[in-house]
């Protein structure tokens, strides 16, 4: 692994860093009281890595995982993603952000219950402006590369958890982003669903996709290259495994 | 996001959620409904009192010479005991009248009131009875099917004949020939020599249950003292020269009465314009009042929608979380419930178009008030239930805008 760059404000991220956050800084207005949910987090992500953030609840990686999804914009500090310096865009700017770069997979799917997979997967290209032709092409392509190619016309309560899933990284996909962001992918399936899931996630990786997952599993956060352990606002640790 | 797939995702939710959706188009679809049976109330009545009601009871370019105008609404006691004190039509006046106008006209006596008419042991009550001349067929425009009309010359020498309207023929004849019988007028007896074709009728009452004969033979003691008339009708070739012919027609009367010029008329030139004015005064009472209930269901269909609009925002606020994390932006989720709504509305206008045209059609069918579905009733109707929607839509539709993603997404 290269060596982390020395950020400072004012700088620019190298090209190969995807993301890096520099003293970020999420406090929240609780009226009396303000909660520090993040208190100057340093991170870089480089292209292609496999990251799981872990850390015990209240640790800030949900805020974390928000900030770094462009959902929520930081209170301090900075963050830039694919060498863009998004911690102070508009919402509309955020939201053209999140459908080019982000590719989210929830815990508990999120998928439109009264459309088919197709029209699910289909979702980011409508808001990117594509011709429904071309969205209709891209969507099969991604639900084909996640194994779903026999159950594109179903919709989710006609699916197992494990595909509902599946379709939620077709979805997540579908536009090619930076980095495919995943909270607690596995949360909501069992054992041998999550191997699976898994094993989709170890293949992007291997396809070149950028990963960066959310866990408080340790033996998810176990198939990750890199772990980032969150506590009270801070990186505690920052471990990589040897490949 | 586009125009069709705002609206192809709002149809879905309609289709998704039927019970809610029809009670949100209720509201709209009662005021589409509503507004379009009362406009063509009034469109039908318009063109009911301008073509038939007018043309049939004053006849077109025909004025009448009376004692007091016929149709009189909201008249004062003071003026109508004024009125009864002026002096009746007299034979000499109607002469008088007729010699003295220059420009062409046809003219006819006309005396009415109510009677009974028997044939052998069959009587009918309430008939029509008409003391006339020659000319008042063609004055009134009444045709005959059967036999001939009465002659001058029979006018003049107050024959016994008489012409039936056409169901006061059928029953006192039931399919047999009329034609030559002798019935009874009050009494009198009528040899009958015509029938009159079918007229129909008029807010349900019919118009063809009646008799006419001259106006100088005996039926004159059923509908008038001696030597009076009711009516003196004279009818133009144009409406300049109705208006010239009046003019005379004042002129001589005012000279007979012994008007001097700053004395009103004591007699009344009723014209068609005159029925008309009437049914105005009732068309603008209907014309405040009826917008007045159209806007009403509106304001409670755009609320009905509103509610139900931030209903659909509450419930489906995870759903708006999944959209803006996917990359819709404010205006893509505002378009989304703005249109949903206005589908809404514009489904509700729709189905309103078509049981507003339903109800004109069972209305003019069933009661005696006529209905005509006037085309800029439906495009106001589908204009207003849109608006209604989209104005509904906007507050709910920027509030799940304006939803915190993170904030959404959480929500169970």
């Amino acid at each position: 692994m290269s060596e982390t760059q020395e950020f400072r404000t004012g700088d620019t991220p190298l090209p190969d860093v995807l993301i890096l956050t520099h003293k970020l800084a999420r406090e929240y207005d609780m009226g009396s009281e303000t909660v520090r949910a993040l208190r100057g987090v340093n991170l870089q992500i480089r292209r292609n890595e496999y990251v799981a953030v872990m850390g015990p609840s209240g640790s800030g990686k949900s805020t974390l995982m928000n900030l770094i999804g462009c959902l929520d914009t930081p209170t301090g500090g900075e963050y830039w993603l694919n060498g863009q310096r998004v911690s102070d865009l508009s919402d509309d700017a955020l939201a053209r952000i999140r459908n080019k770069e982000i590719g989210f997979v929830f815990q508990t799917f999120n998928l439109l219950p009264r459309a088919t997979a197709l029209h699910n997967v289909e979702l980011p290209l409508i808001y990117a402006g594509l011709a429904a032709r071309g969205r209709r092409a891209q969507a099969e392509h991604a639900l084909t590369r996640v194994g779903l190619a026999d159950r594109m016309h179903h919709k989710p309560n006609e699916l197992s958890g494990g595909q509902r899933q599946r379709v939620a990284i077709a979805r997540a996909l579908v536009n090619e982003p930076s980095i495919l962001l995943a909270d607690e992918p596995t949360g909501n399936l069992d054992s041998t669903t999550s191997a699976e899931i898994m094993q989709v996630f170890a293949d992007l990786h291997d396809q070149g996709q950028t990963v960066v997952m959310v866990t408080h599993e340790a033996d998810i956060a176990a198939h990750a290259a890199r772990v980032v352990t969150l506590r009270d606002g801070l990186v505690a640790a920052d471990q990589r495994r040897a490949a | 996001m586009s125009f069709f797939e705002a609206v192809r995702l709002a149809l879905q939710q309609l289709r998704a959620q039927k019970l809610k959706s029809a009670f949100s188009l209720i509201g709209v679809f009662i005021g589409v409904t509503f507004l379009i049976a009362a406009w063509s109330i009034v469109n039908g009545m318009n063109t009911y009192m301008t073509e038939k009601f007018a043309g049939t009871l004053v006849g077109v370019n025909t004025f009448h010479v009376r004692r007091t105008p016929n149709f009189t609404p909201n008249v004062s006691d003071s003026v109508w005991r004024a009125w009864r004190r002026r002096p009746r039509i007299t034979f000499e006046d109607a002469r008088a009248v007729e010699h003295g106008i220059t420009i062409p006209v046809q003219t006819a006596w006309w005396s009415q009131d109510r009677g009974t008419v028997a044939y052998g042991l069959k009587t009918t009550r309430q008939v029509g009875l008409n003391g006339a001349s020659a000319a008042y067929f063609a004055i009134r425009n009444i045709k005959i099917e059967m036999g001939r009309a009465f002659t001058p010359q029979e006018d003049r020498a107050g024959s016994n004949v008489a012409v039936l309207g056409h169901d006061l023929a059928e029953r006192l004849f039931e399919g047999r020939d009329p034609i030559g019988k002798t019935l009874r007028v009050n009494g009198l007896p009528y040899r009958v020599i015509g029938v009159a074709e079918r007229r129909g009728n008029l807010f349900g009452i019919s118009l063809d249950k009646f008799v006419v004969a001259p106006a100088l033979s005996p039926i004159q003691r059923a509908v008038n003292p001696p030597g009076v008339i009711d009516a003196l009708m004279v009818r133009a070739g144009s409406e300049p020269e109705m208006r010239a012919a009046m003019e005379q027609a004042e002129g001589i009367m005012r000279s007979r009465r012994h008007l001097r010029p700053r004395q009103d008329d004591n007699f009344a030139l009723e014209t068609a314009e005159g029925v008309l004015s009437f049914w105005g005064k009732i068309k603008r009472a209907l014309l405040i009042a009826g917008p007045g209930l159209v806007l009403i269901s509106f304001v409670v269909g755009g609320i009905v929608i509103m509610n139900i609009m931030l209903m659909a925002v509450a419930e489906r606020t995870r759903e708006i979380g999944l959209r803006k994390s996917l990359g819709a932006r404010r205006r893509d989720i505002l378009w989304q419930f703005l249109s949903e709504s206005a589908t809404i509305a514009a489904v509700g206008a729709a189905l309103g178009v078509c049981s507003g045209i339903l109800l004109s059609a069972l209305l003019d069918a069933v009661t005696p008030l006529p209905a005509r579905v006037s085309p800029g009733a439906v495009v106001l109707g589908v204009l207003l239930g849109s608006v209604v929607g989209i104005v509904a839509g906007v507050y709910p539709a920027s509030r799940a805008a304006r939803l915190d993603p993170v904030v959404a997404l959480r929500q169970e």
